[in-house]
């Protein structure tokens, strides 16, 4: 077949010493930056845009270093996600769910080796989609107007409901929250500054990055601090770190869930504008809809951990379908990851297959090597990373807050922000106290403004006609499994809820 | 219109860059930096790490520049930022594009004005187009106004820019110029970059697309679709010489989307004229030729006293428009 003769000779251009060093070096960086809470993949990715144009690497060189930075982001976001309840990266958030639980059960060794074999597993298939569907995937996204982009977040929030907390209504007000805080800033649709009591640097909106440290993060601080007269760290000493490798068993329970969220993240990651956190967040409720039937999802369940991470590692890979094939950034690292390949006097869009396929492919064989790599690296420094529990928080909250601050102060070089994260802090910690889920509120900031603004796009190209919105069949189908995962909870939610309300009582188990 | 001045302009800064470039060798900045005023990956982000990777190629900067994004207000963290606490550093650029000159046309920058700053020099410009879908039934830019004039709700036009930005304001220019009594009723539908509007265009959701050049370029090559109107002086060289002017369709409509830099307002003069005349060696280089070729720029060349100029006059313009479809008072 012309496809794999066609990669054999990408392996061929990116199987070099020098470039299996660089992903090497790649990986690592990646790694770390997606594990620190604030600098998430599009960060690091743009950090190191400098290092590739100094070393005067060539086009495929410099994509090998950058996408394995950016696969190695996907994988570490997910560490300090399931080791500290807080997020690397907004698309590891739905890992903390059940990740944290699992952590705190004594399961963090095996929670970080099965995170790291689904964020694999899910690159993997998204690699293999990227080589055989490109060209037809890019008909998907081409069916996704203004309307259906509408009916597909409308489907995000409608299955919300069951996804961080047992109480409904909480997790609608948190969702509620969130778009709220989402329509801080310029609106596109009329020019008009909306929230911003004329401050410049509420004109773009707030950025959820600092929303997810600020509310995460320092939160956690500030608990922390409360709770220093008690004695906090008589719960954190109890913890052990238990077997660092995934049992077989675990595995196996898994698998399904691995290979059903691997296609639906794949999928998502291929919209541009939906991107990873929405392959994570669905795969997540997804999953929970179809197979938690005993209601342990958000209490430590495996499969809670392997679903949000093989979702979002698959549309990490999607993600790079509208950006070759059409030239459309699909998420924030890959708009980076354009401008990388503009610079190198490469222009994506329909025709780069046929007109750079050295590149196309180098970078397809170094998305495999990259993906190799992280999961031989990441397997072994599980128990490195578990080592992080055995510090006391005492030690460990001061760093947080650290971290926070200069990564957050990196990114933005702005003070201002800073100001934003503390007031995010202090609104997380009050929010926690009344026992309200973060998650929807995240979900609302990040995905608000996209639905918003495609709701008035679609409106307006209909000149003001509603009916737009159920006007082709994709977008009807998007709003009946919207609708259904929204009526069917509440129809068989009560038994589900009342075992899950037994089980809390056992476990007087932490929501996030 | 625009480039009546800057016609003018181009030939004065002829005349000015040859004198500057002697005296100005004098100043080496040694910590060199650029401030992207928005998040990695835009056109602010390009300028910067393009111009700042050619410049050490070339040897103009004898260390690398750093590159800073500081994204919010789209652009105006930035400005004020140069304005109140950078001031007077010699070291530091700023990309800007038309976007800046909009933004700054329309008062979005609350309380900062175009005169705070010293503007360096242009590295190149993106003209506008407007483009359809390859199998539409509009022929030409005349048509596609017809329609617009006779029934304004039958065009969605999608652009990469929000409301009452540089993607809106060209059209508008256009539908002006055509005859289009009220402007405002030109139904525009803003979209995150000039890709998703393109990508809406393919399918199907709008009737025409408004951008760049550069981001519809991809698009004419596969023959998606087709531009219907450039907003260029004259014809395009090169692989765009089959693209018809708008000029030649009887509009006299003309957008650039330039790209340049600016630089604190306390900046020396030393080593303003040290910027000016390094920036007018990159863009006289071939290898930024290749550069602006590969990017879809065409040439625009002012630099120092031209650009200002340059600079000031489409604000005026931009101020004059966005007064009449009521963006500003």
């Amino acid at each position: 077949m012309e496809t794999f003769a066609n990669l054999a000779d990408g392996f061929a251009i990116a199987l070099t010493w020098q470039n299996l060093l660089l992903a090497l070096l790649g990986c690592f960086l990646g790694t770390v930056m997606g594990a620190l809470p604030g600098l998430g993949p599009s960060n690091g990715v743009a950090i190191l845009i400098p290092l590739a144009f100094t070393l005067g690497l060539g086009a495929t060189p410099s994509l090998i270093l950058l996408t394995s930075v950016y696969y190695g982001a996907m994988y570490g976001g997910r560490i300090s996600s399931i080791l500290l309840n807080i997020p690397g990266d907004e698309p590891a958030m739905m890992t903390c769910l059940d990740g944290y639980p699992m952590a705190q059960k004594g399961m963090a060794g095996q929670a970080l080796s099965l995170s790291g074999i689904a964020s694999f597993v899910g690159a993997f298939f998204a690699t293999w989609g990227l080589i055989f569907l490109a060209p037809q995937l890019v008909k998907i996204a081409l069916l996704f107007g203004p309307a259906e982009y509408f009916a597909l977040f409308a489907l995000a929030f409608m299955t919300l409901g069951g996804v961080s907390s047992t109480n409904q209504a909480k997790s609608a007000f948190a969702a509620a929250l969130g778009l709220g805080l989402a329509t801080v800033g310029v609106d596109t649709q009329t020019g008009v500054p909306r929230f911003t009591f004329g401050e410049v640097h509420l004109y773009d909106g707030l950025d959820f990055l600092v929303a997810i440290v600020g509310l995460f993060a320092l939160s956690e601080v500030f608990i922390f601090l409360e709770n220093r007269h008690g004695n906090s760290d008589a719960k954190k000493s109890k913890l052990v770190i238990g077997r660092l490798t995934t049992p077989l068993s675990m595995l196996k329970t898994c698998t399904p869930t691995m290979l059903r969220t691997s296609v639906l993240g794949f999928l998502a990651g291929v919209l541009p504008g939906a991107g990873a956190s929405l392959g994570s967040f669905i795969s997540y409720s997804m999953e929970k809809r179809l197979v938690d039937k005993e209601g342990t999802f958000g209490t430590g369940d495996p499969r809670g951990v392997a679903a949000p991470e093989a979702g979002n590692n698959a549309a990490a890979g999607g993600a790079l379908v509208p950006m070759l094939a059409l030239g459309v950034p699909g998420s924030g690292t890959t708009a980076v990851l354009l401008a990388v390949l503009l610079s190198l006097n490469i222009t994506p869009g329909p025709l780069l297959f046929a007109n750079n396929p050295d590149v196309v492919w180098g970078l397809i064989a170094a998305l495999f090597i990259a993906n190799l790599m992280l999961l031989a690296m990441n397997i072994p420094m599980v128990s490195l990373f578990t080592r992080l529990l055995l510090i006391p928080p005492r030690i460990l909250m001061p760093i947080v807050a650290m971290v926070s601050f200069v990564g957050i102060y990196g990114i933005s070089g702005s003070s201002f922000d800073l100001l934003v994260m503390i007031g995010f802090g202090v609104m997380g910690w009050v929010l926690r106290k009344l026992d309200v889920p973060l998650v929807p509120i995240i979900l609302g900031t990040l995905l608000g403004n996209a639905m918003e603004n495609n709701l008035r796009r679609a409106i307006t190209i209909d000149n003001g006609n509603w009916f737009t919105l159920i006007d082709s069949p994709l977008a009807i189908g998007l709003w009946v499994v919207a609708i259904i995962g929204f009526v069917l909870p509440l129809i068989f939610g009560r038994k589900v809820r009342a075992g899950m309300h037994q089980r809390r009582d056992e476990e007087s188990s932490i929501t996030d | 219109m625009l480039f009546n001045a800057s016609r003018l302009a181009i030939a004065a800064a002829i005349l000015c860059t040859s004198t500057l470039a002697a005296s100005a060798q004098n100043y080496s900045p040694e910590n060199p930096e650029c401030i992207a005023p928005a998040n990695p990956g835009g056109g602010w982000d390009f300028t910067c790490r393009q111009v700042g990777k050619s410049l050490q190629d070339q040897g103009l900067l004898d260390s690398t520049m750093q590159v800073v994004n500081l994204a919010g207000g789209g652009g105006g963290v930035a400005f004020a930022e140069v304005v109140n606490k950078r001031g007077d550093d010699n070291d530091l650029i700023v990309a800007a594009s038309s976007a800046t000159a909009t933004r700054l046309a329309q008062g979005a920058y609350p309380g900062n004005t175009m005169d705070q700053v010293r503007w360096l020099a242009s590295i190149g410009a993106d003209y506008g187009v407007i483009a359809v879908a390859a199998d539409s039934e509009i022929a030409d830019l005349p048509q596609l106004l017809e329609i617009i004039k006779t029934d304004p709700t039958a065009i969605s036009l999608a652009g990469g820019s929000g409301v009452g930005g540089w993607d809106h304001l060209k059209v508008l220019i256009a539908a002006r110029e055509f005859g289009v009594q009220d402007v405002r009723t030109v139904k525009y539908i803003a979209f995150d970059g000039g890709g998703e509007a393109v990508t809406q265009l393919l399918a199907g959701s709008v009737q025409a697309f408004t951008g760049d050049l550069s981001e519809a370029r991809g698009f004419v090559e596969s023959g998606d679709i087709r531009v219907i109107a450039v907003l260029a002086p004259e014809r395009l060289g090169g692989e765009f010489a089959e693209m018809p002017t708008a000029r030649e369709q009887g509009i006299d409509a003309i957008g650039a989307n330039w790209r340049g830099f600016y630089a604190p307002g306390g900046m020396s003069d030393a080593a303003y004229d040290a910027w000016v005349a390094k920036i007018a060696d990159l863009y006289a280089s071939d290898a930024w030729k290749e550069v602006m070729e590969a990017n879809g720029l065409a040439p625009l060349d002012l630099q120092g006293a031209a650009f200002e100029e340059f600079v000031s006059s489409s604000v005026n313009q931009i101020q004059q428009i966005s007064r009449e479809i009521g963006i500003i008072k």
